[in-house]
């Protein structure tokens, strides 16, 4: 198969690229306390939320921004970003669906998430993010029989302040990185849920993360509190239209996991990723992390095929004993994208258990890098890891790294690793096409079979369409 | 069927195929013998297309159609098959989802819809069972962890899925016991019909002791130097290729 053909095969258009045209209260660039006091103002906060935030923007100035990262790009110029943004007509907060400008309704239905209640995916619940602001949430009532609190979290700091004040920060402490305490001091909004004791949640909860103003960051927050043997499964949804320019998300997710509980947390993560020359794209620098109590089990299970550059480390604190982290992830990067993603298990109670699954795929010029920590404490008695990492490349121009970094201080802890490169070989393609199949489908089916590992591990309903995002993705990369 | 008039081919600027000819009649199977390094498996790759393999002049047509100027996919879709010598693997893509995948291409080709996938699973199961492969295989990744003979009985299994018009079996009997070689015998005489052509390349006149040849070719220095009928593979098992060469030179 020619050069030619490969690239056509992986280079088809971001179809989530278009802008919509919303009229917004956009706040000018830059940043300092007023902006944050602003912010804090817009949303009514409590002054202990402003106090917090104004903490962690005096530790954010005194950090530098982390290099460790194997990826590059020109420094970013943080007063060159708005810090807020909100759909004019959100002014009020919408009461109902009904009072949602049809403008963003219809936005979210081109990006195929319906939010009339009559048109949802049975059994998902919707929170969507647009920019800065949470416009619509889903079957709230129906959870909210289930005793289950699933509401942007700017909401929930007024609904239930003591579950917000208790947790927020618990896991991602504000000063724990650099992009984590600017997330900390600017987060607009996200999602927050409490599933109570002993609950089932009924359905899947799901975010959906749109940035549309230009020249904006988006800083969402989410938390999510799984009180003893409550079980809950949360996916997250991002996209973001094609610019020129680049554009900063810098997020925070925390998990808590109390004893017993089950959190299953799945992203599709697809912000837009620059074009075949690398223009543009977004930075996604983001910090997941999850505490995981006795018994309890926390799984991240991430396709990445979006963002001009990811540094993105979703994390499983194992602190009570017995408890399970679970890291399956597919990061593929075409063109010029540079992820360096991978997760942190820290083994911290006894019989503690982690898997981590890392599938990289490399495509076009891009560089994608597996970076990860397995930490056995001395008290970690009996815990296990596995860890299994391939990389796949396609193309001879695209490069990828591993990085495990492997602590144990317990002599009783058992670390396995397992690590593969390979290629999509001439020959691999040269048998399907000589099957009948073209260079599209073989190359698709190739990286789908390679990723088979992860995506048995999500939900039915994301599972085909992360397979059909590869497809996607992958256009225009062989060779 | 098949119409080859003074090909010229080869790999990287060196001619292998050095001004072949070939005629194959529909419901004909032809044996391609010789010595090594004479061009044969060159002669499939070429036919099917392979990334790499150049003509530099002749022609190739398969039912009346230019076959050097198709994109690889549409000469499968025309109808050509290639068994290969050496089959690769595809981890984790299933051997029935790849199947499926290339039945299905091929009808679309043919304008018709995918076939529905219980009638599939059936047609494979009983496939299974003629090439002799336990239906477990169909779980498994694309020759992933199959051995030489059973990577052999798959692309057999393939070939009778896809039902081709022309078949290259490129040295299938090789690494074969002969239990083996007697599956896949069985398996291409069942095949064996008034629209479909066989192109055999083997190095043994073995093979055709279970596939009876209408006509034998050896194949030297990139050209068909003698053609028969099945005595001269015979005469070839008794006496080498030496003399041949030698009288051609």
């Amino acid at each position: 198969m020619s050069q030619e053909h490969i690239d056509r095969a992986i280079n088809r258009e971001y179809a989530a690229g278009f802008v919509s045209a919303i009229d917004s209260d956009t706040l000018a660039p830059g940043l300092d306390e007023e902006v944050i006091q602003f912010i804090s103002q817009k949303k009514g906060e409590p002054d202990w939320l402003l106090e917090w935030r104004l903490e962690a923007y005096r530790g954010f100035r005194q950090m530098e921004e982390p290099k460790w990262a194997h990826v590059h790009y020109p420094p970013i110029d943080l007063n060159a970003v708005s810090y807020y943004s909100s759909p004019r007509s959100m002014k009020d907060g919408p009461k109902s669906l009904d009072e949602v400008d049809p403008q963003l309704l219809e936005t979210y239905a081109k990006l195929g998430i319906p939010l009339h209640e009559q048109e949802m995916l049975a059994g998902v619940a919707v929170d969507a993010v647009f920019d800065s602001v949470s416009v619509a949430t889903t079957f709230r009532g129906k959870l909210a029989e289930a005793g289950v609190i699933f509401c942007p979290i700017s909401e929930a700091v007024h609904s239930h302040p003591e579950l917000v004040r208790k947790y927020l920060g618990s896991v991602v402490p504000r000063k724990d990185n650099y992009y984590a305490a600017l997330n900390s001091a600017v987060f607009s909004d996200g999602s927050f849920v409490y599933i109570p004791r002993g609950v089932r949640c009924p359905m899947e909860l799901s975010t959906y993360f749109r940035i549309n103003e230009a020249r904006t960051g988006q800083f969402e927050r989410t938390l999510i509190i799984a009180d003893e043997g409550s079980h809950v499964s949360y996916l997250e949804g991002c996209t973001a239209p094609m610019r020129d320019e680049n554009q900063l998300h810098a997020a925070v997710v925390e998990l808590v996991a109390l004893d017993g509980a089950q959190i299953k947390y799945s992203t599709v993560q697809n912000w837009y990723p620059g074009d075949a020359q690398g223009r543009g794209g977004i930075y996604n620098f983001v910090t997941k992390r999850g505490v995981a109590h006795r018994d309890a089990k926390i799984s991240w299970t991430q396709v990445e095929t979006g963002s001009a550059v990811t540094w993105k480390y979703p994390s499983c604190i194992l602190r009570g004993d017995n408890s399970v982290g679970e890291f399956y992830s597919v990061a593929l990067t075409n063109n010029f994208q540079q992820a360096d993603t991978g997760t942190k298990m820290i083994h911290l109670g006894k019989n503690t258990r982690s898997t981590i699954i890392s599938k990289g795929i490399s495509a076009g010029d891009s560089s994608n890098a597996y970076r990860g920590l397995v930490r056995m404490s001395p008290k970690a008695t009996g815990a296990r890891n596995y860890t299994q990492c391939d990389s796949l490349l396609i193309g001879h121009r695209c490069a990828a790294h591993t990085f495990p970094y492997i602590e144990s201080r317990n002599p009783s802890a058992v670390v396995e690793h397992e690590a593969t490169t390979s290629k999509v070989s001439d020959d691999q393609l040269y048998l399907c096409q000589q099957r009948g199949l073209d260079a599209e489908k073989a190359v698709s089916m190739i990286v789908n079979g390679f990723c088979k590992e992860v995506f048995k591990e999500l939900p039915m309903e994301f599972a085909v369409e992360a397979g059909k995002l590869l497809e996607v993705s992958l256009e225009g990369s062989v060779g | 069927m098949l119409k080859i008039e003074n090909l010229h081919a080869g790999v990287d600027g060196t001619d292998i195929l050095k001004g072949l000819n070939l005629e194959v009649k529909s419901g004909e199977v032809h044996a391609i013998m010789g010595p090594n390094g004479s061009g044969k498996s060159t002669l499939g790759h070429v036919l099917a297309g392979r990334p790499g393999y150049n003509v530099t002049a002749g022609s190739a047509t398969l039912l009346g159609q230019n076959l050097l100027e198709m994109e690889t996919e549409n000469r499968a879709r025309l109808g050509l098959f290639l068994a290969f010598q050496y089959p690769v693997e595809i981890p984790g893509v299933s051997n029935m989802e790849f199947l499926k995948a290339a039945v299905d291409a091929q009808r679309e080709h043919r304008g018709e819809p995918p076939i529905d996938a219980v009638t599939f699973m059936k047609k494979a199961r009983e496939t299974c069972k003629i090439v002799d492969l336990d239906p477990a295989f169909l779980k498994r990744g694309v020759n992933e962890g199959f051995s030489g003979g059973e990577k052999k009985r798959n692309e057999l299994m393939q070939m009778i899925l896809l039902e081709p018009r022309l078949a290259i079996l490129d040295e299938t009997d090789s690494g074969l016991d002969i239990d083996a070689l007697q599956v896949v015998a069985r398996g291409v005489n069942a095949m064996r019909s008034e629209n479909r052509a066989f192109v055999m390349v083997t190095h043994y006149q073995r093979l055709l002791d279970y596939i009876e040849p209408d006509h034998v070719h050896v194949l030297a220095d990139g050209r068909i130097v003698r053609s028969g009928d099945k005595s001269l593979a015979l005469e070839l098992e008794a006496r080498g290729y030496a003399w041949l060469e030698e009288e051609v030179a």
